[in-house]
This record gives C-alpha cells, sequence and structure tokens, in this order.
C-alpha cells in the first residue's frame, strides 16, 4: 500500500507537465517558473535547514569511537576511527562522505538453528555508493545545457561516460548505472520483510522519482529524441535570467525537467536532507579529544552537588566510630533544620506545580537546600 | 521443587529462546502495541527515590496497569520538553531529520536478534520519538501526516517509549554502522529524560541514583560499611598471598584518588577485581586513597539524564580537591568511563587544582588526559607492565583460557582497545579472542547495560545477551575458553547469567583479577589459592 502512494504520488507529478505543457499557456510555467521556484525552495531550503542545525548547539563531544585511541606513545592510535586532530576528522569524514565507510562495515546476521552466524554484506554500500555518485556525475554532466560552450571538464566527462561507445547518441554508463542502482534499492526495501516494514510511503517516493528521473532523461536521449537545441535554448534562458521556452521541444521533456524540479523542492524538507547532514553529524565529526582539549558547553549549569559537608554531617559518627578521618568532630551549628534524610524532603506542594516546573525549567532540580 | 519464576534464569530455556522469530507483524508499526509481559520490563522507581533527587510526578504505578496515572498536562510536558532539547542538542535535530531507513542498524542491535521484535531495530526505536518529532516540529509532518512517518502523541505512544526505551542499553553498536552516525544512546537518552518528566521512571536507575547522591555509591554502603568490606577484602588477599594490605581510606596527602564502579565492593566476581586493585597498589607501594564520599565511579545518571549524570560525577573532582590528591585514576567500569571521556570535563572541569598524570614509578606523563587529569587502570597497568615494573607470574592463572569482552562503552565512547588485551596478556598463558565482528568497536553488549541487568528484566537480558553468549560459546567449544575477561562492573554483574545460560561452561572475571593473581608479591607466601581462595591447581575445571 506504501508502495502505491509513491507511486501514485510520482505517476501524478508526471501527468501534470504531460498535460499541462500541451497548453501554449502553460509552457512558460513549467519552463520558466517551476525551475525558478524549486530552485529557490532548494537554496533557501537547505540554507534554513542548516541554520535550524546550526542554532542547536554542540553541548557534548559524542564521538562514536571506532578504533584504538590515543595513549600511550608506544599503542598504535587509529587517528582515523578515533581522530584526535582536525585533519584526522577531515580524514574520517572524507572517507565516510566519499566512500561511505560506515556502511563498507556492514554485516548480515542470521539465526542458524538457534546460533547467530554473520557474514560481511557489501551489496548496500555498492548500490548506494553507485547510486549518490553517478547522480552527482550525472548531474555535471548536464552542465553542458547550462554553459557555452560547454566546460572542458563536461565534455571530458561525457567522453569517458560514454566510453562503450554503444548506439548513437553513445550510452552513458552513469544513468545505466544509477538507473540499475535505483532499482536494486527500491527492490531491497520491498523484499526483504524487515526493511518492508521500517519503510513509509516517503521511503518510496524518492526512490521512484529518481527512478522516473533517469529514465525519462535515458528516453529522451536515447528513444524520443527530442529537439536537444531547444532544450539548450531553454536551460541558457534561464541561467542568464532570459527564460525563453521554445516550441518543438517534447512534453515529455517537461515531465523530466518537473520531477526534478519536485527533486529540487523536496529535498530540505524530507530525509533526503541527509544530503546536508551528514556533514553535521557528531558522533562523525567530532574529534575524540575529551580528555585533552576541553570542549565548552554554551548552557552549561554548575552541578547542583550533594556536598562532603552535607555528607560528613550525616554519617560523621559512623566514620569517627569506624576510624574514617573527618573534617569536623561535631556538626557545625545549624540555624535551620538538621540534616538531609530521605524521608523528611519537602515534596512539591502539589502535582500541577511540579508539572509546571519541570515544564518550565528542567527535570532535576535535586538538592533545593543546596542553593 | 517449586517452579522457577520469570525473574530467574532457570525459568528460561536456550532451546527456546534461540529460536527467535524475525518475521515482522501483520500490522504496521504505528499499530502494535508492545506486550507488557513479565520479563520484558522492569519495576517502576519507589517514590521516595525520585522525591529524594526531586524528580516530578512520584506516584504509584506500574507498566502492566491500563491507566499510568499521567499528570493532567502530560502533552504540553513532553512537547515543551521535546522542544528544549531540540534547542539544546543539535544531535537530536540531525538524527532526527537524517534517517533515510536504510536498515544498516536493524540487525546490528543485540536486542533485536535476541528478540526478533522490530521495534527493537534502532531504527524503529528512534521512530518511535521521530514519529512524534515530525508531527509536531516539521512542516511535511504536519501536512503529510503518516505517509511521512508522523503521528500523533497519545498515551500508547508514550508506553511504547518506556518499554523501548528500556529495552536499549545505549551500547552505540548500531551507531557504528549507520552512514550518518546516528546514536541511538542518544535518542534513547534524551527519551528517557522525556519520559522522567512524566514521573516514569525504573526503579534499578533510580534508586542507584538516589543512593548515590546520598552516600556516594549506587548501593547505598555508607562509609564505616565501606571500610568494613575493603577489609574484608585485605582478610581474604592475607590468606590467599600471605601478604597484609594497607586500605588508605579518606587520606589526606595521598598523591592519587582511586574511583571504581561500587559494584566491585558488592558481588562476585566484581570483589575479586577490587583485590586485585589493591594487590597491585600494595606491590608498587603507590601512594594512594579510596574514598567514601565519591565513592563509585559508575553513574547511573548517564541513563537517567545528562544533569543527574553532571551532579553524580561532580563528587570525583570535588573529593580529589578536597583530599589534595595529584591526580585520579579510575577502575574498570564500562559506563562510567563513558561519563569521565565524553562528559566530565566539559560538565565539571576544568580541574586546574590537579596535576596532569604521572605515573611515579615509570615518569610516563599521561598527555591523553591532560585536561581530565584522569587515566585508566588498564592505561596505567599496562604502562608499568611495558617498563617491567611488575612481576608477574601467569602461570599462576594456569588452567584458565581467557576470552576479553570488550564493553560497549570503552570500546565504542573511548576505543580502549589495546590496553586491556596488553594487560591480559602477560597476567594469562592462553588467550583467545572472539570472532571479529565480536570485539572491539563491534563488540556486543551484556545484555543488561543502561541500567536494565535487573532480574525482573530476565527475558530481555538473555535475549539482549545472546549474540554475546553466542560468541563466547563459539570460543568455547573452538578453543576451551573458560573466563571471560571484562572491564566492567555491569558486564561483571550481568555476564555471569547470560554465560550460564549460553555458555555454562565460562565464567566471569575482571583484569585485575588476573592481573592481581599473577602478581608476585614481596613476602608473599606460596600461592596455592586464588583470589577466590580456590585451588590454582583446580582453576578452570569448575
Amino acid at each position: 500500500m506504501k508502495v502505491v502512494y509513491a507511486l501514485v504520488a510520482v505517476a501524478a507529478l508526471l501527468a501534470l507537465p504531460l498535460v499541462g505543457a500541451q497548453q501554449p499557456g502553460l509552457r512558460a510555467l513549467f519552463g520558466t517558473i517551476v525551475p525558478y521556484v524549486a530552485l529557490a525552495l532548494f537554496v533557501g531550503g537547505l540554507i534554513y535547514r542548516v541554520l535550524t542545525w546550526a542554532k542547536s548547539p554542540v553541548p557534548f563531544r559524542i564521538t562514536t569511537t571506532c578504533g584504538q585511541q590515543k595513549t600511550l606513545d608506544w599503542i598504535k592510535h587509529d587517528e582515523i576511527e578515533n581522530p584526535t586532530t582536525t585533519a584526522g576528522v577531515i580524514g574520517r569524514m572524507a572517507l565516510e562522505i566519499l566512500f561511505f565507510r560506515s556502511l563498507f562495515r556492514n554485516t548480515s546476521a542470521e539465526n542458524y538453528k538457534g546460533r547467530l552466524v554473520y557474514g560481511s554484506t557489501k551489496w548496500l554500500w555498492l548500490a548506494g555508493l553507485a547510486f549518490h555518485w553517478c547522480f552527482l556525475l550525472v548531474l555535471l554532466r548536464h552542465l553542458r545545457f547550462f554553459a557555452e560552450p560547454v566546460p572542458g571538464f563536461v565534455l571530458g566527462m561525457q567522453a569517458v561516460d560514454g566510453f562503450m561507445e554503444i548506439g548513437v547518441p553513445a550510452v552513458y554508463v552513469t544513468g545505466v548505472v544509477l538507473l540499475l542502482a535505483v532499482t536494486f534499492l527500491f527492490l531491497r526495501r520491498v523484499v526483504s520483510p524487515g526493511l518492508r516494514y521500517i519503510s513509509l510511503p516517503s521511503d518510496y517516493f524518492p526512490l521512484f522519482l529518481i527512478g522516473t528521473i533517469a529514465s525519462t532523461g535515458i528516453l529522451l536521449r536515447h528513444f524520443i529524441r527530442t529537439d536537444i537545441v531547444g532544450v539548450k535554448e531553454l536551460a541558457m534562458g534561464l541561467v542568464t535570467f532570459q527564460p525563453n521556452v521554445p516550441d518543438g521541444v517534447h512534453p515529455l521533456f517537461f515531465g523530466h525537467l518537473f520531477l526534478v524540479c519536485v527533486l529540487f523542492a523536496y529535498l530540505p524538507f524530507s530525509k533526503l536532507t541527509h544530503m546536508a547532514g551528514v556533514f553535521f553529524s557528531p558522533t562523525r565529526n567530532l574529534a575524540n579529544s575529551n580528555r585533552f582539549v576541553r570542549h565548552v558547553n554554551p548552557w552549561a549549569k554548575p552541578a547542583e552537588i550533594h556536598s562532603y559537608a552535607k555528607y560528613e554531617d550525616e554519617f560523621r559518627e559512623k566514620m569517627i566510630q569506624a576510624g574514617i578521618p573527618v573534617e569536623r568532630e561535631t556538626a557545625e551549628e545549624k540555624p535551620k533544620k538538621k540534616k538531609a534524610k530521605a524521608d523528611d524532603k519537602p515534596k512539591a506542594d502539589s502535582k500541577a506545580e511540579a508539572d509546571q516546573a519541570a515544564a518550565a525549567d528542567r527535570a532535576a532540580p535535586a538538592d533545593k537546600e543546596e542553593k | 521443587m517449586a517452579e522457577a519464576k520469570f525473574d530467574e534464569l532457570a525459568h528460561y530455556d536456550p532451546e527456546k529462546v534461540s529460536q527467535v522469530d524475525y518475521r515482522p507483524p501483520e500490522k504496521d508499526w504505528m499499530d502494535t502495541k508492545p506486550d507488557f509481559r513479565p520479563g520484558t520490563w522492569i519495576y517502576p522507581a519507589k517514590e521516595k527515590n525520585l522525591e529524594y533527587i526531586g524528580f516530578p510526578n512520584a506516584r504509584a504505578w506500574s507498566p502492566a496497569d491500563k491507566d499510568w496515572k499521567l499528570p493532567k498536562n502530560w502533552k504540553q510536558i513532553i512537547h515543551e520538553g521535546l522542544k528544549e532539547r531540540l534547542d539544546k542538542y543539535r544531535s537530536l535535530k540531525i538524527f532526527m531529520d537524517n534517517c533515510v531507513r536504510c536498515g544498516a542498524c536493524a540487525d546490528k542491535c543485540h536486542f533485536y536478534l535476541g528478540s526478533g521484535d522490530p521495534k527493537n531495530m534502532p531504527v524503529l526505536r528512534a521512530e518511535l520519538l521521530r514519529s512524534v518529532y515530525k508531527n509536531d516540529f516539521t512542516t511535511a509532518g504536519k501536512l503529510l501526516g503518516r505517509l511521512v512517518g508522523a503521528r500523533p502523541l497519545t498515551k500508547d505512544v508514550i508506553k511504547e517509549w518506556f518499554y523501548y526505551f528500556y529495552q536499549c542499553t545505549e551500547c552505540r553498536r548500531c551507531s557504528v554502522f549507520c552512514p550518518y552516525g546516528i546514536d541511538t544512546a542518544e535518542v534513547t537518552m534524551l527519551g528517557r529524560e522525556l519520559l522522567n518528566l512524566l514521573g516514569l521512571n525504573v526503579n534499578w536507575v533510580m534508586e542507584p541514583v538516589a543512593n548515590c547522591t546520598r552516600t556516594g555509591n549506587h548501593l547505598g554502603i555508607q562509609p564505616h560499611g565501606l571500610k568494613s568490606t575493603l577489609e574484608f577484602f585485605a582478610e581474604d588477599i592475607e590468606e590467599a598471598t600471605g601478604v597484609a594490605v594497607d586500605i588508605p581510606i579518606n587520606k589526606k596527602g595521598a598523591d592519587i584518588l582511586f574511583v571504581t564502579p561500587s559494584g566491585d565492593f558488592l558481588a562476585d566476581p566484581g570483589t575479586f577485581t577490587c583485590m586485585g586493585y589493591m594487590i597491585l597498589f600494595h606491590a608498587i607501594g603507590l601512594n594512594y586513597t579510596w574514598s567514601t564520599y565519591a565513592s563509585d565511579g559508575g553513574n547511573f545518571g548517564l541513563f537517567t539524564s545528562h544533569d543527574k549524570m553532571r551532579d553524580l560525577n561532580a563528587k570525583i573532582y570535588a573529593e580529589a580537591k578536597r583530599l589534595g590528591v595529584k591526580w585520579i585514576l579510575g577502575g574498570e567500569c564500562g559506563h562510567m568511563w563513558r561519563v569521565i571521556n565524553q562528559y566530565m570535563d566539559t560538565m565539571n572541569g576544568p580541574a586546574d587544582f590537579l596535576e596532569v598524570p604521572k605515573s611515579p614509578l615509570t615518569g610516563t606523563v599521561f598527555e591523553n588526559a591532560r585536561s581530565t587529569k584522569m587515566i585508566h587502570i588498564t592505561e596505567f597497568t599496562s604502562d608499568l607492565i611495558k617498563h617491567k615494573k611488575l612481576k608477574l607470574d601467569p602461570s599462576r592463572n594456569r588452567g584458565l583460557k581467557v576470552t576479553f569482552h570488550d564493553s560497549c562503552n570503552p570500546a565504542r565512547a573511548m576505543g580502549i582497545l589495546e590496553e586491556p588485551r596488553y594487560v591480559i596478556r602477560h597476567a594469562v598463558d592462553e588467550f583467545y579472542e572472539m570472532p571479529p565482528n565480536t570485539i572491539r568497536e563491534q563488540t556486543f553488549c551484556c545484555g543488561g547495560g543502561a541500567g536494565l541487568g535487573t532480574d525482573e528484566n530476565m527475558e530481555m537480558r538473555l535475549r539482549g545477551g545472546m549474540p554475546r553468549g553466542n560468541a563466547v560459546k563459539h570460543v568455547a567449544e573452538k578453543h576451551g575458553v573458560n573466563r571471560l575477561a571484562a572491564m566492567c562492573a555491569i558486564d561483571r554483574a550481568t555476564l555471569p547469567a547470560v554465560c550460564e545460560f549460553w555458555a555454562p561452561e565460562v565464567s566471569v572475571t575482571g583484569i585485575h583479577e588476573l592481573v592481581g593473581n599473577a602478581l608476585v608479591l614481596e613476602g608473599e607466601k606460596e600461592r596455592e589459592v586464588n583470589l577466590r581462595l580456590d585451588p590454582i591447581d583446580e582453576q578452570g575445571q569448575e
């Protein structure tokens, strides 16, 4: 059912421009206004997202350490998996972002007759890596539509990408791999009962969306063969802020473009925001250096400590009897109440008051007498 | 014989428990409710404990009840509590926003592997909170609801949180595998903080917190009691070795304050580890002291709230200052070292009244603790061994075939992997590693961490302990391993049950028990019994 929701959503989104772009008046909408709006949502949304994250501080260094700590100099320290310096953190993050280090570690566990057996499983890592890299390369390749003359590196990429020289124009490997990877990522979600159970419509939606974008792209290049000059005109018009929607561009192109716009606009407001979020993960982007470089929590409050003096007041006699050294032989003169015992703690006046205090402040007022 | 009850090991059968059904239920996870069967949840906190530490909404209630007697404005409390935490912890926002539900974490959780309950997949555990976050704090969630995994907060959601946030040992194994480093421990910790606001806590955590506040240790041992405990250990040491060791307590003018988890004072085999420390310090003539006021390095505050963790941890520096020591040495404990490595300096530092730790015997300066001024006992001991300051006779541990269980926190919140191995290798003749994906940063939890190690939670403990138990069984069959070494007091308290259930031929030890047995002391008698007062020649045959 969840799959169907996502599929219907993508189908509807595709139908919209296919039908709409037949209407002359709406062509400008799909060819110019929608891309600008999508771009604004993408950029604005991502900035908003990052600012929202940045607004919350990082109170503690909670690095997940995956290797030997820095310690005695004869014990080999793992600076990448357990970084202590900025360079180490950059190394760790680079491995994570460029090569999906953590996914590479993936194992699969199976319960074989009541015994757990583990195997290495690299399929998710491989498909994930292929998917993300191909997506990036395909995106960069599209720069040829947005620049005149086409930058050298884009031409170079095209040459490499089409190296198999199958068909005219040549099939791009990245496009095909992207589609295969998306298919794999979708299939594993529906085939594995556990994964199907945790998957939401919003997990299927981007897969269908990107799958459809890749398919329509391949269709437009190899099968339907839209007027490529017109497409370039349109793209150049967009980047030079002289929007222009030429006639003769195939309606499917508007479908392709519209879904790309949807993807960009959707990205910051969905789980796809991990594109930016991966840089911010405190378990990965912090050095495990707490024991030698002090980390400051901006909202820190001093501890509400049950003081030694109070402790000794309660146990002084027993300590003296046992021959344990004490600070004072007798309790200090106390004008007010005597000692703190579990039973004579003041209770909150009423539940409502306690609730309010909890909601307004924090759950640990601890020992009020201390203050 | 009376039938064993749900809180007893004998109630469970490994043959049955190990047959885990991983098929998810028919109904969507949002439409299923937890099964509060005995053995899978922990008794609520007693009112007196909550009142003593000033926590709100103390009352008599039970998870088995239909009505949990939530305060009237419970929804508002949670909403505001969540908002406050989103504003304070970037981690929470990031972890809420970034998950793509790739499922890499799913079969990494010992509770999922042992129970098959899909809500024990880390992804769904987080989703329990994420769904409410989406509903209350994101545009997509407000507009699209269930399509994007959002759902309104209901009393059933609260019940689910209680059930599953206390079926997470905050071991962080999932976080190692997550491509975004999402740390379920952080989610669980903050989730438990939210539950605290409603007066939903477990006694196994809150009583230790109340005890620790008052007496300085989780067990509630009073100063004179601690002294007689240590004296009792000294008697056993003398019986085993013929050597009388000193017991410096609250001693001003000591160079070093020694802090260890209080579990080492109470129950075997932790007690033998404690004796190991005492022997070591005697052997090297260390000018150290125990403290009765800061008599616990362990910190159940970590399983309660960031504030409680801070308040309990603060005693260590306060006591170091009062006694005028130079630096602090910490014993074998798991979560204690997470607190010391990741929180202590930030929460209660800077400890500028202390000196950078320097071993009085080797002159080694522990630069890696330059700021906290506190080092781990295996850092200290491995340095002693490296500099040949200890005379170790591993043959006294003959008969023992040892493997090492990396405790979650030292491994994944610190990375102290080689030091303990170095010490063990010098203290015993036979050491074998468990399979690579069950040790070091991929180590499996004992199943009883983060305040879950109580007997009424026995079923979940055994289920959660299954991956570890299986790995122990594997080396027991392959190499004849009969001792599982662990440098964590919770391990030493919970792994005996896990081993008895899953690998009965193996028993549990601390590292410094092995050291204490191997250490050759000046003036000792011929060692015929070990610190357990068992004949050395019969070790490993029990």
